[in-house]
This record gives structure tokens, sequence and C-alpha cells, in this order.
């Protein structure tokens, strides 16, 4: 069956299986390998993308669903926050094993789209879905909060 | 995180693999294309017909004894040929350092890739005195079995740019200057690139001898925060592990296996399997029956579809609460090996007044590296290609060899990134490298192939850290002297692999019982035994390996000594470390920085505890400060000290110390794997949970 992918701005016509999760269209498909499977039942957070800039699990969405909405892959990610993470998690050497990051960088950058200041709960409840075998957890907190400070600092000051 | 700076010398001394067999090394220019800049690997001089024992490169066309460690390019990068797995450990980062240390090179122009599989140039040092000749990466050795290894030859490949430069500048080798990849040379005022140089570096003799910097020269080697190599395309997404290979006309495999350990294939049918829209191939492999499919899903679906009856005559039904039963009356039965014995323990025990008592039972746990094992393998009549976050090279190519059919030269190794391992990806079968081998074998080679686990596969798969009972008796005389006397119940690591005829001493598995009390404490009287369990669960090394369970009896007991004792844990501690001057010191310092000679806050459910052990070489002494409400744990700071030796990269030992005191953690308070008539209870991280 033909499925109408956006991914990254572009749109791409698949002949698949409309109950394949997104996560298989995107590696499998698109060849987009930046996006990981961890655990396939949306408990790990490795496969996280955006939809419609929401942080989402991709590896228990199937593709029907994801028709007609604008996917954002690690490949993709090019708004103020998910650049601030991405330059945050690079100074403070957040990766290890380096699997789980993609996922963990957009679930950040979809938390300070959202919530430009997030406190260190918001932090803990909003990356809870994404787990890191490495236990990089006190640097992609700290590397949040960097990321944070480093918009604040860039948006154009107010009155 | 505090590290405790260690003389350097000493450590040099007793760190790096067998120095004589280094010295005895010496290294080969490599002059491979025109143009391509230097490249130098060692010779072992006296083997003139290719390298002792394993494979060579399959289709090498380079001097057959010339093996790559530094390159340096005309485009002036530096690239270190790692011969170990990055696997989040941080080699990467941790072996190109000490080469750039030597070099003088500037960090910026470093570049690591992975060795092929070759033994004995990329065997790992520090297992040779054990007998074990392999590439492969455990035991915390990396840095330490390469030390002496990439020092020497950052320091040859600077010579030989130093010789290229006074050569071409007329001036004498010791009035140039080599700094942040740069040479010059003041009064002649010249200077130059290491790419500019990197040509005439190769057409240089290569020195017999090298001098080594002085320690107290460092400037990359210790330097605080030395940016990871890795984090860019970590961050990004662009890092390439095994499940991201892409080969033309590649197929995507997932595997059958059986319920319980030790079942087998009786028959299948793959009749619905094959109606499954995508799925190519359903073929029987020694482990199982493996779907293949033009893509994950469509071999998922076909694996869903697929029936098989199998054989469990040879099955493992036990549950682990029937295995933890006979664990217990194996503790109490009849004593078995010994691992270490001092004084008389029984005639202490009973002259003793209060004893300690202690039972512990440890659980299965598995080590669920976030990239579940994934391995592609291209077949075609005269080779086999692998890509995999090989842990354990020449073992892999070994395996490969063997379940693909072809010979172990003919199995070219590509090592990636692995995301994560803890262990797991390092067993002697190879296992999910030699399925993916068995599936090419089995489908003919028609196309490459790419085998994934699912994350049920891999819970419910086996080599676990061992299910371990321990049975403690201890107590402090009136002198201050204790006895300790511990039996220890589990099933034997190595004991069925290769690596026993080397390894087992005295019929004791040191990967299961090891860093005991009388290993690391001064005890007057003392007897740890060992108990060999047979049980058909299939166990393996698990992060820190026999460490997990036995610093954490050791400790418990030590501290409740100390309780029945009257006496401050730390002082308790230290009064038995006079023989251990590394253990004092890291007890020291974490007691220093956790402010443990203040008063606690006393409030309701708080409280603090302190243990310091020593496992592979490095002493890490730990407070942790945990506030219980109910049956919640919160662990509100830890604070480490930690002897590592020389922090090469101190911000990557920093974070190797936080990822260990997670995983920890994961398995202290959530982590356990346990089964039922033999089927494995938990699948997936809802049920095996981790921090």
């Amino acid at each position: 069956m033909s499925i109408k992918l956006t991914v990254n701005g572009a749109t791409r016509e698949l002949d698949i299986d409309p109950d394949m999760p997104l996560l298989w269209a995107i590696r499998d498909h698109l060849e987009l390998t930046g996006t990981k499977f961890g655990c396939g039942m949306a408990l790990c957070g490795a496969c996280t993308v955006h939809l419609d800039g929401q942080a989402t699990r991709s590896c228990v969405l199937p593709v029907s669903a994801a028709q007609g909405r604008q996917i954002t892959t690690i490949e993709g990610l090019s708004t103020p926050a998910g650049r601030a993470v991405q330059s945050a998690w690079v100074g403070l050497d957040v990766p290890q094993c380096g699997y789980c990051q993609s996922g963990q960088v957009m679930s950040a950058a979809a938390l300070l789209a959202a919530n430009p200041k997030p406190s260190d709960a918001d932090i803990d409840t909003a990356m809870a879905g994404n787990i890191c075998r490495c236990a990089t957890y006190v640097r992609i907190r700290g590397a949040i909060h960097q990321a944070a400070e480093q918009l604040s600092a860039a948006a154009p000051a107010h009155g | 995180m505090y590290f405790r700076q260690t003389d350097i010398e000493q450590v040099a001394a007793r760190g790096g693999g067998t120095p004589a067999e280094l010295t005895r090394r010496q290294f080969l220019k490599l002059t491979t294309v025109a143009g391509s800049g230097l490249t130098l690997g060692i010779v072992l001089p006296g083997c003139g017909r290719g390298p002792l024992g394993g494979a060579g490169v399959a289709g090498s066309t380079s001097h057959p004894l010339a093996i790559p460690f530094v390159r340096v390019a005309p485009d002036n990068t530096v690239t270190v040929i790692c011969k170990h797995v990055e696997a989040g450990q941080g080699v990467w980062t941790g072996l190109p350092a000490i080469v750039a240390e030597e070099l003088d090179a500037s960090w910026e122009q470093m570049r690591v890739e992975s060795a092929p599989a070759e033994v004995p140039a990329y065997q790992n040092m520090a297992f040779v005195p054990l007998g074990v000749h392999a590439q492969f990466t455990g035991g915390s050795t990396a840095v330490a079995n390469s030390w002496e290894q990439l020092r020497h030859a950052g320091a040859t490949a600077r010579a030989m740019l130093v010789a290229a430069a006074a050569q071409e500048w007329r001036v004498p080798p010791g009035e140039i200057i080599v700094s942040e990849g740069v040479l010059s040379h003041a009064a002649a005022g010249r200077q130059a690139t290491f790419g500019e140089l990197a040509g005439s570096a190769a057409r240089q003799a290569v020195p017999a001898t090298v001098r080594l910097k002085d320690p107290a020269g460092f400037r990359i080697v210790g330097r605080e925060k030395l940016p990871r190599l890795d984090s860019r395309d970590k961050s990004t997404g662009k890092q390439q592990f095994a499940i991201d290979v892409k080969l033309p006309g590649m197929m995507t495999a997932v595997v059958m296996r059986p319920p319980r350990f030790g079942g087998k294939v009786s028959s299948f049918d793959a009749t619905k399997a094959k109606a499954v829209p995508g799925v190519v191939d359903v073929v029987q492999i020694p482990r199982g029956v493996a779907v293949v499919g033009r893509d994950m899903w469509s071999a998922k679906k076909g694996r869903e579809a697929l029936g098989v009856t199998w054989d469990e005559s040879g099955a493992e039904k036990r549950g682990t609460a029937e295995l933890m039963k006979e664990y217990r009356a194996m503790g109490r039965g009849k004593e078995a090996a010994t691992v270490v014995e001092s004084g008389d323990v029984e005639a202490a025990l009973a002259r003793a007044t209060k004893r300690v008592e202690g039972e512990f039972e440890f659980p299965y746990l598995a080590h669920a590296p976030m990239e579940p094992l994934t391995a592609v393998a291209r077949l075609s009549p005269d080779k086999c290609e692998i890509w995999a976050g090989c842990q354990f090279q020449t073992i892999d190519q070994a395996n490969a060899a063997a379940a693909a059919g072809v010979k172990p030269e003919q199995v070219i190794i590509n090592t990636l990134a692995a995301g994560g391992t803890f262990g797991r990806r390092a067993n002697a079968e190879s296992d999910y490298i030699a399925e993916v081998a068995s599936i090419a074998r089995a489908t003919g080679g028609k196309y490459p192939v790419r085998l994934i686990w699912t994350r049920e596969d891999d819970v419910t798969g086996g080599r676990y850290r061992p299910l371990n009972y321990h049975r403690i008796s201890a107590a402090v005389g009136k002198d201050g002297k204790v006895a300790f006397r511990q039996r220890v119940v589990g099933q034997s690591i190595i004991g069925d692999t290769p690596f026993a005829a080397t390894m087992m001493k005295n019929g004791v598995d040191p990967t299961a019982v090891g860093g005991s009390a009388p290993e690391q404490y001064d005890l007057a009287d003392a007897h740890v035994s060992w108990t060999r369990a047979t049980v058909g669960v299939p166990v393996l090394w698990w992060r820190s390996v026999e460490n997990t369970h036995m610093a954490f009896s050791k400790e418990v007991i030590i501290d409740e000594l100390a309780q029945s004792a009257g006496r401050d844990p730390v002082e308790f501690r230290l009064s038995l470390l006079g023989k251990h001057p590394r253990h004092t010191a890291a007890l020291r310092l974490v007691a220093e920085k956790a402010g443990w000679d203040q008063p606690f806050p006393k409030q309701k459910g708080r409280g603090r505890g302190v243990a310091v052990h020593e496992s592979f070489g490095s002493v890490v002494a730990q407070v942790a400060e945990v506030t219980v409400s109910g049956n919640k744990i919160r662990v509100d700071r830890v604070v480490c000290a930690v002897d590592c030796g020389i922090a090469v990269t101190p911000d990557v030992v920093r974070a190797q110390m936080q990822s260990g005191i997670g995983y920890g953690l994961s398995a202290a308070l959530l982590g356990k794997i346990t089964l039922t008539d033999g089927h494995v209870d938990q699948s997936n991280f809802h049920q095996y949970q981790v921090l």
C-alpha cells in the first residue's frame, strides 16, 4: 500500500504495510538511521522523533497514522532548541556509547521548545521515558540547563 | 568525583602488559601508496612468515607483518588505529590521547578508526601472561595494555617527522621544536605541519629506540577536559552502529530461539511465515530458525507466523526459586574448592563472643545494552565479511568462520561502535555473530544479511550475570582481629569455555568468585570457598564481573562487624587496611570529601554508608547518602574516589564512574531476571526495569 510521509521537510511515497511502525519506515525505507531501535514497545525512547513538533515514540506508531504530519528525525533537527541541545551535548561530552542519544536529544529539544526554562523536576519528568544504560543522566540534566541558558541568552530582549 | 594522583612512574611500571616483550618490538614503517604519508606499525623480530597464531588480515595488500597503529596523513590528520571496541568507555578518546601526547600533536587533528582482527599485533597484552592470545576488550585493560605500545608509536612517529624536518631544513634534529602538530626551527625561520612533512617522514629510517616523554611534561594525558572524539557524531545521529549498516541488496533476519535454554528445533512449518509479504527465506540454523525479510518489520511479522516444535529433552526446566533452594542447600553441604585461606577461621569463630552472620541471594541480571545484539554478514565464495560491535575480534572471527564454513583468515571483521555491551558482546561462542554467519551460509550468500535481536530476544536470551548465593560468618576478636568465612555458590562463567584451560586455578573460576574480604583486607583468620552449580542457563561476565556480588556481601558484612564492635565504619576499615595503601588512600579521600567527620543531619529515614573495593586494578571508595521512606529508596548523593592509576582522560574516567554508579544502582534497586519452569519471566524494559 502506498504511504506518503513528510520527513525533514521532504515528502516521499513508500509502498509498505500501513501497520509498519514509523521507526522501521524511517530506518529501513528512508534510510535515515539516526533514529534507533531499542525496545519496540515505547519503553526506552531511543526511537524518539518529532511529530508536528511533539516528541513521539516512532517504534509503536503505525506509519498510516503519521501521514499528513510533519515528521522530524535527528538528521533534520534544526530548531534553535535542537541546535542548543546538540551544542550542549558536545560541550559537556554527554554521550558514552551514544546509542540512545538521538532519542535523548529529540526529547530534550521538544522539552525546551515547550518549556524554555525547565527545573530539575521538569527535566526528570520530560526525560523519564528515555533510558540510557550508560547512565549519562547527570550530564543530560546539566546539558539541558546549559542549552536553556544559551537559548535565553540568544533570545531577543523584551521590553 | 575525586581522583587520587598516583605516582605515574610507579603505575607505568606496573601496568602496560609485558614490557619485556615490548622492548623487543620495533616499529615498522609502512609505505603503501606513494604520497599517503607516514604509517607506523610494529614488527616482531624473527617472525618472517606472517603473524604468530590466529588469522591474518584477509585481502590485505600490505606487508604481512605490517600492523598499523598510527597514520600521519598529508591532510594533517593523525589517525590512531584502535584495537579495542568503543562501547561508551571512551577508548576512542583515551588511546588517541596517548599517541597525541608523545607525538606533540594538536588534539584537533586526532582521528580514530577500528583495527582489523589480528593477533599477535592487536592482542590484548594484559592477558598474554594468562596464556590468552586474543584481540578483545575486557577486564578494564584497554588503556593499560595500550599504554607502552602507543607511547612508543607516538614517539617513533614524532622522531621521524623531526628527522624529515632536519633533513629538509639542514638543521640538527635536536634544535627542532614540536608543538601542537607543528615543527619549527626559530633560527632557520622554518616551520611545517605534520601533514606537510608526512611524505618525507615516511622516507626516514625508523629509529631503533625512542625517548619517551617525562610524565612531568604531559600536556594531553591528564588534561582535565579533553573533548571526546565521538561526542559530535553521537549527538547528531551520525555515529554508525552495526544496526545502521546498509549494503546493496541487504536483507534483515530475526531468529526464533528455543523457549527454554538447551532446547532444540524438532521441526518447523514455514508456510505461514513465507506467506507474510516481504519474507524472503526461512532457514534452520544451529541455534533456531531464522526468518529473513526485506526489512525488519516483515522479518518480525514472519517470525510471529512461524510454527516451531521444540525438542526440550535436554532443556533446563528449573526455575530460579528452585535453583536458589538448591544453592542454599549446597552452601551448607560439602565444602568445595578453596579460594583463599589463612590462619584458622574455625577456631577464631569458635572463640568469638559475637558473630555476624549473613546470607545473600543475587539474581541473574541481563546486560541489556541499548543497542540490541546486531551483526551484518556478507558471504562470498572466498570470504565472509562481518560488521558488528565486536568485543572479541579474533574469537568472533574464528566463530564466524566455523559457522560460515570458511577459514578464519577469510573472515574480515569490521568493528563498529557498540551501542553498549557491559560484557554481553564478549562471549566465547560469539553467539550473535555465529548466528548471522550461519544465516548467511544457510541462505547461500545470496544477499548480505543483517541480524537484529529484539529487546525480547535480548532479555530472554541468557548469558546473564550468574545467580549467586553467599553465606558468611564473621567476628571481631577482642584484639580487633577479624575472622571471616564465606561460602559462595554459583555457576562458572569460563568453566565450559576455552578460557578454562589457562584461567581456572585449583578448580576455581576467578570470574565467578574473587575480590573477597581476605584479598582486600588484612584478616588474620579467613576462609573463602566456591561451590560450582551446574545449570543450563548460560551465564557471562556482566560489568565488573564477580565484583558485583563479592564486593556487596563483603562490604555489608564488614559494616556489620564495625557496628557489632561499636566502631566507626571508616575507622574500622582503615584499621584493616594496613597492607593496602591504595585502599587506605581512596577511603581517606572519600571520607574527607563526603564530610564523614561531620555529624550527619538526623532525619528520619536518612543515612549514609561507605564502601571500598578494588577490582581490575582500580580502587574505588564511595559514600552514599540515602533516604528511605516506606519501601522507596532515594539515593541523594554519591561521593566517589577512584585510584585508577594514571587518569589519561580524567573526564572520561569521571563519566565511567558516573556510569558505573548508575548501572550498579539499576541492579541493586531494580534488576532481576527470574525463571519459572525454565522460562524467563521478563521480556522487555517494563519487566526488566532499569534506571
